[in-house]
């Protein structure tokens, strides 16, 4: 056992954060919030030239071929720095599934675009009823000569406006777990997408499909038996967010404890009051607490362990912790807290992790009560 | 990064849990909650010692095996899983032998840690007064200097185990016009020197293994003198640590975790097992969550220490998460068992043999020893966020 990083990843780590530091500051993102794209292809070009959009595509595909505990760790620390880029639908939720599906042929289509941040994916899979079993997958992909013709609405798809692919779950069977991911262009005909205004104005978007048509040899994985694909990729996703989430909780400790120690009332900084300090320490434990279990989850998907349990296991600590953490930041932060002036905003309405999937921590519980048996 | 265990560590913990099994099965002793602190049994301990499982991270010339932190973690975690009765030895493996290495004599190595790793002798620990709790270096009980001895007076109290330890690793005033920190000694006191004497206390549970001690002119030999005169309290602190950061502050109500899983998924109520109730199958989820996250914690005090680090805050964190933990638990267990949750061990409808009466009552006490919980907050928001005091 060996709960340190490695060298190499303290490396990333920190040029991560020097570069992000430098080239996404707060006012950055504010101003990307207020962009229709929601980011900026320079910074984007800068990222992919810095070789993050490859970091855990093979060689063969022009990427480092790195694993995915780098990629976690790199994760934290967009969710340190909030970074307004389609990194997390591109590399996640679409990238790792067509390496780990894909046929030669897609892996040698799409990933080397994917590396040199020449093409932007996402994920197209909640609908509006939400549900976390296939048979919340209702938009249908309808069989017509050699294509599938896509019809229904989508919802909460990162990225979709700027997306040159999306990653389509349709229903294609009538069996319960008979859907199939298909890859779409999304210059098709037929899709439309609507932004959503969410509290963090982080490009989430309505995808409508119209009759949109897909060639054959467009399917991730297997015809009508993709749901054990759609499993893959969002526990992937899921594993990734505990990590961007860790990343968002760490800057919310550190800039509390800043402030506690800055920040004077009576004549003395608001930190030597006991209650202050012991609410900081609650905050420091529940953050050690998701680093732990989020890492343990990325080690064991990285190594190739099954990890369903770990998983849920981060989850449901994370879903947890979170708020909890940014109650307390916000009661130490008084008033200014609440403030757009005060950047504490930008974590309390990201530190959400409800874009993955429908994020319910019943659900991650009850993976929990049937690992111990409880049935 | 590797959340893994090695071969041998696996082979370890094997090991020690089918040593365990075979106890169980042989009927040798029952798993009870708070054993590692409860539960005395001297062949026990010394059948633990024959399996070289205490002192395993000390150097061999003493009778160590010098293990690392981590598989000393995975001894004591089977010990607690199984509720065995290591009260014996527990402290003195746990803190008592390293204060021992770290600030004792050659002399003292070698009189001390060898009879320890044997099971040969139980060493508890007199730190608390009644006037010292959470403020220990406000300690009264003094040890005045003469010739060839300290001459010690005082009290002690809440001393575990004071009924079969051989030994006292006590804390005393050696210098009363030196600020209060700096006049402190450490000892290692045997128990039958005259002018010792003890007064049982019983616990909310009715648990009798808790003492006042009482030193009336108790002429101590100097070799029993820890390090330096005057040091004691910075022993203390290095000394906590260890205390706290151990794997009994989140398992030391284990079995009743194990018997409420169990419980549950056969008790049926309304025609259906409790275990089918959502509500009650989330709860122990929610339960197990906690308790994997207090796992982590602890295995990162362990990682701490094989780096070479006291482990002040870690131990910290883990301690007062913990002790929340064991005390949710035993107020879930309560809740499910209704009215059954209120009878004591030997009642007649008891169900686990009162595990989660007794675990109910007793975990109020372990947010306080050792470090209250609000004690250990304060040291991780002053050590280790770096908030001011004043
Ligand atoms: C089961 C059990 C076994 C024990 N075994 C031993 C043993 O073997 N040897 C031994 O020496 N002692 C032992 N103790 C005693 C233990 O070490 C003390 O209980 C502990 O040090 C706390 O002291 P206290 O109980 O006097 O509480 P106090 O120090 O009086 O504290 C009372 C309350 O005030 C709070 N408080 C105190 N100071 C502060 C502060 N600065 N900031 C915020 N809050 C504060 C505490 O957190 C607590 O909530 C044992 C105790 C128990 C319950």
């Amino acid at each position: 056992m060996n709960l340190a990083l490695s060298e190499e990843q303290e490396m990333l780590k920190k040029a991560a954060r020097d570069f992000l530091e430098e080239r996404c500051p707060k006012s950055f993102v504010k101003l990307m919030e207020q962009d229709d794209r929601g980011y900026s292809p320079e910074l984007w070009e800068e990222m992919a030239a810095l070789g993050w959009t490859g970091l855990v595509f093979p060689e063969a595909y022009g990427g480092s071929g790195m694993s995915f505990l780098d990629l976690a760790v790199l994760s934290e620390e967009m969710g340190r720095a909030c970074v307004p880029a389609p990194f997390f639908p591109t590399v996640v939720l679409a990238g790792l599934p067509i390496m780990n599906a894909g046929t030669d042929k897609q892996k040698g289509e799409y990933l080397p675009d994917i590396v040199s941040g020449k093409t932007i994916f996402s994920l197209a899979l909640l609908e509006p009823e939400l549900g976390h079993d296939p048979d919340a997958i209702t938009v249908e992909a309808t069989r017509d000569g050699n294509a599938y013709v896509i019809s229904g609405s989508k919802l909460f798809v990162p990225y979709a406006r700027v997306a040159d692919y999306l990653l389509c779950v349709a229903r294609t069977s009538r069996q319960q777990e008979g859907v199939t991911v298909l890859i779409v262009d999304a210059t098709s005909p037929g899709i439309a997408c609507t932004v959503l205004k969410t509290m963090a104005h982080d490009q989430l978007y309505e995808v409508v499909f119209d009759q949109v048509r897909v060639p054959r040899e467009n399917v991730l994985g297997q015809p009508d038996q993709g749901w054990p694909l759609v499993q893959s990729i969002v526990q992937g996703a899921n594993i990734a967010k505990c990590c961007e989430m860790v990343g968002n909780l760490q800057w919310v400790m550190e800039d509390t404890i800043a402030y506690a120690k800055d920040r004077k009332q009576f004549d003395r900084p608001i930190g030597s009051f006991q209650v202050i300090q012991h609410y900081c320490a609650d905050m420091y434990t529940c953050v050690e607490g998701a680093r732990l279990c989020a890492y343990q989850a990325a080690w064991m998907l990285s190594e190739g362990l099954a990890c369903a349990k770990e998983t849920a296991l981060a989850k449901s600590w994370i879903n947890e912790v979170s708020p909890r953490v940014l109650n307390l930041a916000h009661q130490i932060h008084g008033a200014m807290g609440v403030s757009m002036e005060h950047e504490l905003h930008f974590y309390t309405t990201r530190a959400r992790p409800v874009e993955v999937g429908y994020d319910q921590s019943s659900s991650y519980l009850e993976a929990i009560a049937q690992d111990m048996g409880l049935v | 990064m590797d959340f893994s265990f090695t071969q041998e560590q696996k082979r370890l913990r094997q090991e020690v849990r089918d040593f365990l099994e075979d106890e169980v099965g042989r009927r040798l002793w029952k798993p009870s909650c708070d054993a590692w602190i409860q539960g005395h049994n001297p062949a026990f301990t010394k059948r633990v010692a024959q399996r070289g499982w205490i002192g395993l991270t000390w150097p061999r010339e003493y009778g160590g095996h010098e293990r690392s932190f981590l598989d000393r973690l995975i001894v004591t975690e089977e010990m607690l899983r199984y509720g065995a009765p290591a009260a014996c030895h527990w402290f003195s493996d746990r803190q008592i032998g390293g204060s021992i290495l770290s600030y004792g004599s050659e002399e003292q190595k070698r009189e001390f840690l060898p009879k320890i790793v044997r099971g040969d002798i139980y060493v508890g620990l007199g730190m608390s007064e009644p006037e010292s709790g959470s403020d220990l270096a406000s300690l009264k009980m003094r040890a005045t200097e003469e010739d060839e001895v300290y001459v010690v007076n005082g009290q002690k109290t809440w001393t575990s185990g004071a009924s079969f330890i051989n030994y006292v690793n006590l804390f005393a005033r050696t210098d009363s016009d030196a600020p209060k920190h700096r006049g402190i000694s450490e000892f290692i006191v045997p128990m039958d020197l005259p002018g010792i004497s003890r007064i049982p206390m019983i616990d909310i549970t009715g648990t009798e293994a808790w003492n006042d001690l009482f030193f009336d002119n108790v002429r101590v030999p100097k070799k029993y003198l820890i390090g330096q005169k005057n040091t004691g309290f910075y022993h203390v602190v290095e000394q906590l640590a260890y205390e706290r950061g151990g794997m009994e502050r989140l398992m030391g109500n284990y079995p009743l975790f194990d018997a409420l899983v169990t419980f549950i998924k056969e008790t049926k109520r309304n025609g259906r097992t409790l275990s089918q109730d959502t509500r009650i199958r989330h709860k122990l989820a929610q339960l197990q969550v906690e308790f994997e996250v207090g796992r982590l914690l602890m295995y990162k005090v362990a990682a701490v220490m094989d780096a070479g680090r006291p482990p002040t805050v870690e131990a910290a964190m883990s301690k007062s998460y913990a002790t929340a933990f064991e005390q949710r638990l035993a107020n879930t267990a309560m809740d499910i068992l209704g009215p059954y949750g209120l009878l004591l061990g030997d009642s007649k409808f008891v169900p686990f043999e009162g595990l989660a009466s007794h675990s109910y009552l007793a975990s109020k006490g372990y947010s306080l020893q050792a470090g209250s919980r609000e004690i250990l907050k304060n040291i991780i928001a002053t050590r280790g966020l770096g908030l001011p005091t004043s």
